[in-house]
């Protein structure tokens, strides 16, 4: 396991101040009142109990996209179409839940069951062009992501969509396909439960697994693996389909839980949040639930901003670009590892002479 | 049948392929400058984006095209410019980085309309300027071909000249001769006193203005407005179409012109009722057939004479 040490926590903690303090920045060169909105960003999503259930929520989704992209990135592979996954996931969940057999916590597994199913056949596609040609996965999973959303709509605009209903959204589910709510009150749902499984159980994969260890060497020497008698190609295919099943398995949780229907007409995003959290994570499967966190709490504040004081959600979306552009940049902050290094080099040299 | 047959053989078809394939030969330029020297430029995307947004925003504000136009061009060129530095000085992997900006650029665009329009969707609601069409003495009265080739937007035609440009330059310069050089064997460019970091800032620059007039394009002419992620995958699709074109930008431009025929069709079948999301999603399946086409080529090509050429992706490596 790589490491989290002292250097990469004052790193992200320097990271997210930045972000934040920029943040502040827009909101004074742009809206009347910023320490106003600004206090709604920072503390909204813990000012009522109904706003800490939607952050909660909005987290559940991020845990999986983050495991998702950390599967495919400790592989170094640059599969980026957890979007579509999770979206291709939603539509088939829809599927399974208007046309499978309705019968209690059965109905359930089988709507997970055929999300993963489906985000893992999605993700097939680009990483057998990987595999068997060596075709930028890149490209392909970022096309796979348009054929994705297109195609998805077609499936609930065309043949599964509520007419009823006044607005473009599938059919209800029946009930046998709701996640239970644990709080009476508040829609939050077990999905938070199913999440923090997940997170250990691609923990458990990832480091306790052979299949686990093939994807943390190809992605630490791809050569080195590939001599010591790894088939490289095959970690590129299971690599990329264990990812789309978790990703496909979120579309699934978000819509059992939240929603009860398919109800996207532009693609929710969780894929590319993901790759925020996976990389604050350092793709380490436990800092993913706290990465999740994090990055679900800077969505809720923004829309909690949003709400009170009308100002952009979309503000955050540019915050968490910088996140990625200072956590990725190796030379931020060398400095201070560099000081760190000569001073434990002197402590050394000093206890040497002792 | 017949009546798709009829209308794919009409001027106006030939026409709305060249219209459609501008913003994708400027980007495909793009693309290709900046993967001459070995660096992908996947923030295309949003450095599209951000003209596009500048340029409709600026010439609503001076009354200007022209204006509107430069402040396009020179917003994706800071962009070009952040990407160059996060990965060039602060060693930001280059993938990340783009997709970083990607991000940043649909964030701000929409952050931005909002706050200005009041309006998250598109920038209607402001009265913005478009650059002109220009019609081509002579060959505008010849009939089908002045029809096809005549009445262009400006950029359109100097997406054209952008092509001859770059091919001039990549080979013809000794510019071109130092991108070659970076891009071909960094190290050995090093050791001849080439500044590797250099080579690349100017190539990523020139790739973000090549994408800057993709993007004021689409906004000012293509449309008279700007929406919300209004350059819908044309980064993208650029990339893979480069890739296709190989290096050379005439080859690239033919790629692009590939995808330009395909959104072109598209439209020609949304028309006859074919659901707008299958047509929707035909450029993109086109593209991954395409990449899987292309790679296996390489591939086999590969295995012919195993050290004529390197596969596609060495070249993607940070």
């Amino acid at each position: 396991m790589r490491r989290f040490s002292a250097y990469e926590w004052v790193r992200t903690a320097v990271t997210i101040g930045i972000a934040l303090a920029l943040g502040y920045l827009v909101l004074v060169f742009t809206v009347d009142d910023p320490n106003g909105a600004f206090k709604w960003f920072l503390w909204g999503p813990l000012s009522r109990m109904r706003r800490i259930v939607e952050l909660i929520d909005y987290t559940i989704p991020l845990i999986f996209a983050g495991l998702a992209v950390s599967i495919v990135f400790q592989a170094e592979i640059f599969n980026i179409g957890a979007e579509g996954q999770l979206f291709m996931g939603a539509v088939g969940a829809t599927f399974a839940a208007l046309y499978f057999p309705q019968i209690p916590v059965i109905h359930v597994i089988l709507v997970a069951a055929f999300a993963m199913l489906v985000g893992g056949a999605w993700a097939s596609i680009p990483a057998y062009m990987k595999a068997k040609w060596n075709a930028s996965e890149l490209v392909s999973s970022l096309m796979m992501n348009y054929v994705a959303f297109f195609l998805g709509l077609y499936f609930i605009n065309y043949h599964m969509r509520d007419l009823k209903a006044g607005y473009l959204v599938s059919y209800k589910f029946p009930e046998t396909a709701w996640l239970p709510r644990i709080l009476k009150r508040y829609n939050l749902h077990a999905g938070v439960f199913i999440a923090v499984g997940f997170v250990f159980l691609v923990w458990f994969f990832l480091y306790r697994t052979r299949f686990g260890y093939e994807i943390r060497m190809m992605g630490f020497n791809k050569n080195f693996a590939m001599f010591s008698g790894i088939k490289v190609n095959n970690v590129v295919l299971y690599a990329q389909i264990v990812s789309g099943m978790v990703a496909g398995l979120a579309g699934a949780v978000e819509l059992m839980g939240l929603y009860k229907r398919f109800v996207w007409q532009v693609s929710p995003g969780y894929g590319f949040d993901g790759i925020i959290v996976a990389l604050l994570a350092r793709n380490n499967p436990l800092l993913v639930l706290p990465a999740a966190f994090l990055v679900g709490y800077f969505r809720t504040g923004a829309y909690v901003m949003s709400r009170m004081t009308g100002i952009a959600p979309e503000i955050v979306t540019t915050l968490q670009a910088v996140i990625i552009l200072l956590i990725t940049a190796e030379a931020f902050l060398e400095f201070w590892k560099r000081r760190k290094i000569i001073r434990e080099a002197m402590k050394a040299e000093g206890g040497d002479v002792q | 049948m017949n009546e798709i047959a009829r209308s794919i053989l009409s001027a106006e078809f030939v026409y709305s392929v060249i219209r459609v394939s501008t913003p994708l030969i400027f980007a495909v330029m793009g693309a290709l400058l900046s993967e001459i020297a070995g660096v992908i430029n996947i923030a295309l995307e949003g450095m599209m984006l951000m003209a596009a947004f500048w340029g409709v925003i600026v010439s609503a504000f001076t009354g200007s095209a022209w204006l509107g136009m430069l402040a396009g061009l020179a917003s994706a060129v800071l962009l070009a410019l952040a990407l160059a530095y996060f990965h060039l000085n602060l060693r930001t992997n280059l993938i990340l980085a783009g997709i970083a900006l990607n991000l940043f650029a649909s964030g701000a665009t929409v952050f931005l309309l909002y706050l200005i329009s009041g309006d998250k969707g598109s920038s209607a609601s402001i009265k913005s300027y478009v650059l002109p069409r220009v019609d081509i003495p002579l060959l505008k009265d010849i009939p089908f071909f002045g029809d096809a080739l005549s009445g262009h937007h400006i950029l359109t035609y100097l997406a054209f000249a952008a092509v001859v440009f770059v091919q001039y330059l990549i080979y013809r310069t000794p510019l071109g001769l130092r991108l070659r050089a970076v891009g071909e064997n960094p190290e050995a460019a090093e050791s001849v006193g080439i500044s590797v970091r250099r080579v690349r800032y100017i190539a990523l620059v020139l790739s973000g203005l090549m994408a800057g007039f993709g993007g004021v394009f689409l906004s000012m002419g293509y449309v008279s407005w700007f929406a919300r992620d209004m350059t819908s995958g044309r980064g993208f699709i650029a990339l893979a179409a480069q890739a296709l074109g190989g290096k050379t930008a005439i080859g690239g431009m033919l790629g692009a012109m590939l995808f330009g025929l395909a959104e072109a069709l598209s439209y020609t079948f949304q028309a006859i009722r074919i659901p707008s999301e299958f047509t929707n999603m035909m450029p993109f399946v086109f593209t991954l057939i395409a990449l899987a086409v292309y790679a296996r080529s390489v591939i086999a090509r590969h295995r012919k004479a195993p050290s004529s050429s390197q596969p596609l992706e060495e070249n993607t490596e940070t």
